[in-house]
């Protein structure tokens, strides 16, 4: 069992919740994701699922892919589900002696930003300990590759093709974080399975409060976004070295960049390497490059301010 | 006290460790108390207060997977936003109390009585019981999670009551003591349960391959009901000399015409049909207890030789032959090979109150027609509709 | 109508913890990751990456592949820090 800080990889090795076999895409950015938080949580553990790339892959009955003890429910419920676990293990180990468990819901995007939003302010609200990981490839995978809250501006998914009249997605990526921050909670951060040093040591700090954390990691999709399934890693790490996805934590209020790029890579370099978003360096689609750069921009300049304050 | 009240009583006597609910008239009340009984320290329990009743229902089959006992109450459109989950709740075999204070399906909106939002989820794989009055609701609780957490069982029980008619009614209940009903009822002892010492998965996903056979499950448990069930009364008679069975019935021996209905409707209906025998009319009463599943051989016993069977619906099904409970009637009267003529009446919708005089204008309606050798009316006849 | 006996638990739960292992997604592979030994580090970072998890550590430290399982995905090919692994054709 890890203690403190987790330094190197060496430390993690030997604690793997997963098994191999399961059914994900090769090259599944949320599988990779899932396994370094998996492998980073204190235990005893009992891991939720919402209905997803990650829950179908991970079960084909008579299989299931989990050493950890699972359960899935619904595509709306995970944070609920989390809860109600939560609960009635509160209660059963005060009347009964049996042992509580820390808890981690997994959600994607489409069911953490859309269908699962009111279940996830909910239980953030009641204050169930419990991690809600919401691992966000940023489309319904699941389905076919449609457009969420969390798809960003401009991004090519079958319900926002790129067509003569309307190219992509009409609307900006929904902040989740700010959502999940203003329920005041005790950790919120974002991660990436490029950065696993960071990411594992969020789970940690996030399971040392005694309430609800959020971590909202981001998982490439190959499929999804159409790239070699060799590049999860890079793509992730351009998501990051361009800005495009900033590591921060929230923790009881005070804002913190927790991986600073000083010098990031030009945003074309993110958006080059996947066809959803390729199109946006096309001359005719110019404007609409701008105005996904000017989002970027602007929030990771409040998010250095925000951090400033703290600082 | 209410029925409302009553329920909450035996919910605190059957020391659940779970209630997850959502306001919503007219089952409110019962939360109400429930919420106090936790905050005064009086019952032991988590009160998960949660922001809908599809999250009331997610977190009870959470719960409920942990090996918690789960109750948990709701009404109408409550029971709507939690028609999915309900399903899962059955499936993954989560012995779930529920309390329903049947009540009006929106549009229009309306807060009281009908039987719409049960018979909207009849096929979600939940035993369901109707009460006719305050005592049946408390005693049924006890014995629904008897039933619920039974082995052989693993099945959600809904305990039905009707909305205001029942939900705010007050009347005196006979209650059993504490220690009877730790006795009767000792805390859940599941087999399978989330626990990190034996790390199992719930709610997998199924393919064509295996999908049929889980499901079929919730079939296989359903036909152990009404025999376990029986059971379970046995012994709960022992302790309170009180039995329901799965149908009520009333002076059926030699009816000519048999009237069906289910809830408060029965008490009416008794009442009509007393004053009917009195005037010589050869009526009696089957009151459906157990609606799912359908008491089929309790309902045999008592209807061969009548010659109409009158069936109430407190619930529509348009487009539909029949309403629902005439359906599982006429169902059971083909299998058994018996042509009985059944009058189906839809009424009381949103609460609308129907007297015992309308009940023996009912019947009466049907015992002429049968003296003048009429053919009784197929379809459904709506009661008390404005023409 | 009688009831048929099933096999399944209550529920369809699995009481079999990592049970995927029956099935081997090795047959998926179109590419192998092949490592040279004497260029890995046993740092361990195609582990971290690895999303079945397909990779092993030997006893010396270094990796080594378990095509049962390993998909051919080429992260680990591509993460390496010392160019130890190539991926060849099937």
């Amino acid at each position: 069992m890890l203690v403190g800080e987790i330094k190197t990889i060496k430390e993690l090795y030997g604690l793997d919740l997963i098994a191999p076999g399961h059914r994900a895409c090769a090259g599944c950015g949320a599988l990779i994701a899932v396994r370094q938080i998996l492998m980073a949580s204190k235990r005893p553990l009992i891991v939720v699922s919402a209905t997803s790339c990650l829950e179908v892959t991970s079960t084909p009955y008579p299989q299931t892919m989990w050493k950890t003890p699972w359960v899935h429910l619904l595509f709306e419920n995970a944070a609920t589900a989390a809860s109600g676990i939560e609960a009635a293990l509160k209660v059963l180990s005060r009347k009964y002696n049996r042992q509580e468990h820390y808890i981690i819901a997994f959600g994607g995007d489409g069911g953490t930003f859309d269908i699962g939003i009111q279940a996830l302010s909910g239980a953030l609200e009641r204050g169930h300990r419990f991690i809600y990981v919401c691992y966000d490839n940023e489309a319904y995978m699941n389905t076919g590759i449609q457009r969420s809250g969390a798809t960003p501006l401009g991004a090519a998914t079958t319900t926002s093709p790129v067509g003569t009249k309307i190219v992509g997605k009409t609307q900006q990526k929904k902040d989740l974080m700010e959502i999940v921050v203003a329920h005041r909670i005790p950790y919120a951060a974002t991660a990436s399975p490029s950065h696993w040093k960071d990411l594992v040591n969020k789970v940690r700090k996030a399971q040392s409060y005694d309430g609800p954390s959020f971590i909202h990691v981001i998982a490439p999709c190959t499929r999804g976004w159409y790239f070699d399934t060799s590049e999860t890693i890079k793509v992730a790490r351009l998501a990051v070295e361009t800005r495009y996805w900033p590591l921060y934590e929230v923790e009881n209020g005070r804002y913190r960049i927790t991986h600073p790029v000083p010098n990031p890579k030009p945003l074309e370099e993110f958006l080059k390497v996947q066809r959803r978003l390729s199109h946006l360096l096309l001359p005719e689609n110019a404007e609409i490059l701008e105005s996904l750069k000017a989002y970027v921009n602007e929030r990771w300049e409040r998010l250095q301010k925000l951090s400033a304050c703290f600082a | 006290m209410s029925t409302s009240e009553a329920i909450a009583y035996a919910v605190k006597q059957a020391n659940v460790d779970v209630i997850a609910a959502y306001p919503i008239t007219p089952q409110t009340i019962i939360v109400e108390r429930l919420s106090e009984y936790v905050h005064n320290g009086e019952l032991d329990a988590e009160y998960i207060a949660v922001e809908s009743e599809h999250s009331a229902m997610s977190a009870c089959v959470a719960a409920s997977l942990t090996g918690a006992r789960v109750f948990t109450s709701t009404a109408s459109q409550g029971l709507a936003l939690m028609h999915e989950v309900l399903y899962l709740a059955s499936s993954l075999r989560c012995p779930i109390v529920m309390a329903i204070a049947n009540r009006a399906l929106s549009a229009p909106i309306n807060i009281h009585c009908d039987h719409s939002d049960m018979m909207g989820s009849r096929d979600a794989g939940w035993v369901q019981i109707f009460a006719e009055n305050g005592q049946q609701a408390y005693d049924r609780i006890f014995q629904a999670f008897k039933l619920a957490e039974d082995e052989d069982i693993l099945l959600p029980v809904g305990v039905n009551i009707d909305g205001f008619f029942l939900s705010h009614a007050v009347e005196g209940i006979a209650t059993i003591s504490d220690s009877e009903a730790a006795t009767f009822l000792p805390p859940r002892k599941a087999k399978y349960y989330l626990d990190y010492s034996m790390p199992m998965t719930f709610g997998a996903f199924a393919l064509p391959d295996w999908y049929f056979e889980i499901k079929h499950q919730v079939v296989e448990a359903m036909d152990r009901v009404p025999k376990k069930l029986a059971e379970i009364e046995e012994t709960y008679y022992k302790m309170t000399g009180r039995k329901y069975d799965h149908v009520g019935v009333y002076k059926t021996e030699d009816a000519e015409v048999c009237l069906v209905c289910a809830g408060s409707s029965a008490a009416t209906a008794k009442f009509a049909i007393t004053r009917l025998r009195e005037k010589g009319i050869k009526a009696g009463l089957l009151s459906i207890r157990l609606f799912r599943p359908f008491p089929v051989e309790s309902i045999l016993l008592h209807v061969k030789d009548v010659k109409a069977l009158i069936v109430m619906d407190r619930a529509m099904s348009p487009g539909a032959p029949s309403a629902p409970i005439a359906q599982d009637i006429k169902a059971t009267l083909y299998d058994a090979g018996l042509n009985i003529p059944v009058a189906n009446f839809v009424y009381g919708l949103g609460g609308r109150d129907i007297s015992a005089a309308e009940f023996e204008s009912i019947i009466m309606k049907i015992v002429e027609s049968l003296k003048a050798g009429r053919p009784i009316e197929k379809g459904v006849m709506y009661w008390g509709l404005r023409a | 109508m009688a009831s048929v006996k099933t096999t399944t638990l209550p529920g369809g739960i699995i009481n079999r913890p990592g049970s995927t292992i029956d099935y081997k997604t090795g047959t998926w592979r179109v590419k192998r990751p092949v490592v040279n030994l004497d260029k890995c580090i046993g740092c361990l970072i195609c582990w971290i990456y690895c999303p079945e998890p397909a990779i092993i550590k030997r006893d010396d430290g270094k990796i080594d592949f378990d095509y049962d399982y390993c998909k051919g995905c080429g992260i680990c090919s591509l993460e390496c820090p010392t160019k130890a692994i190539r991926i060849v054709e099937e």
